[in-house]
């Protein structure tokens, strides 16, 4: 079996009904144990206090932004290579999730910076490049909806996808890059000494997975949406004709 | 409910709004995808019976 088989619309929607009410469970699942037990069972972190609670939140919704616009970036790929339609939905059905994400880590990490580093807003390069980011996602689902013709409008949604990568990634390496600014290093590493406690990291990735999860659902049932809704495009347009 | 101390305020901001972002995303996605479904299939009805 070749993973081209789901750019077949009905092959797609035949296995996302399938599995969506498992993934469905999973990120309700994980969400649940890691937020309660990050929010009522961890302690308050030395240089943190309390607030380090936040991270349940920050961190899996950030990282969910930047992938998300990764997922895009391969669907767009696919489509401008390939001209798999569904490719081409997977994106664009992406795009709303992402940017409800960016806005959620925008505003946690706006939230939590306020008490940590007395201000809500500093035009820190990774603060800053997520904005970008922010603003990237809302001018990726303005042109979708701006555009007619569906072909033209993916094509051209593709290019913003790849233009806007560079800004995703930038996100994701800002501390990195500059080395300078507000924003501590990252708080999930695979070199353990340099993520978070043992105590925080659990119930973090708990809820990484939740946020995961809950991200694959919520493409895979708008992704069906799209289809439906351009199959319906399709009917009514043949019976004009 | 666990004692936040002076940052009380600042984590429940942080929770409140996310729970309402998500949710707003969560709710809209479902309420146009049965939308969507059933305009599709009334449409497919209308159009085989």
């Amino acid at each position: 079996m070749s993973i081209w088989e789901f750019a077949n619309p009905v092959r797609f929607m035949r296995l996302t009904g399938k599995v969506l009410p498992w993934i469905t469970a999973l990120a309700i699942g994980c969400l649940a144990v890691g937020l309660i037990w990050g929010f009522f069972f961890t302690p308050e972190a030395e240089n943190f206090g309390s607030t380090v609670k936040i991270i349940y939140i920050h961190v899996p919704a950030a990282t969910l932004a930047i992938n998300a616009w990764g997922l895009m970036f391969v669907a767009s790929l696919i489509w401008l290579i390939r001209r798999h339609h569904v490719s081409a939905l997977v994106a664009r059905a992406a795009a709303p999730v992402g940017m409800t994400l960016t806005l959620v880590a925008l505003i946690t990490g706006a939230t939590w910076g306020q008490p940590m580093w007395g201000t809500y807003w500093e035009w820190d390069p990774r603060l800053t490049s997520f904005l970008v980011l922010l603003i990237f996602y809302l001018g990726y689902m303005a042109l979708w909806e701006a555009i007619d013709e569906p072909d033209k409008a993916a094509d051209l949604t593709s290019v913003l996808a790849m233009v806007g990568t560079v800004f995703a990634v930038i996100s994701r390496y800002a501390v990195n890059f500059w080395n300078q600014g507000l924003h501590q290093g990252a708080s999930l590493s695979l070199d353990k000494e340099e993520h978070v406690s043992d105590v925080y990291y659990v119930p973090l990735l708990l809820t990484l997975a939740g946020f995961f999860f809950l991200f694959l659902a919520l493409v895979l049932l708008r992704t069906g949406t799209e289809i439906r809704a351009r199959r319906i495009k399709a009917l009514q347009l043949q019976e004009v004709n | 409910m666990p004692d936040l101390g002076k940052y009380g305020a600042t984590i429940l901001t942080a929770y409140s709004a996310t729970i309402i972002l998500v949710v707003a995303m969560v709710v809209l996605s479902v309420v146009r995808a049965r939308k969507v479904k059933r305009q599709l299939a009334e449409l497919e009805a209308r159009r085989n019976g």
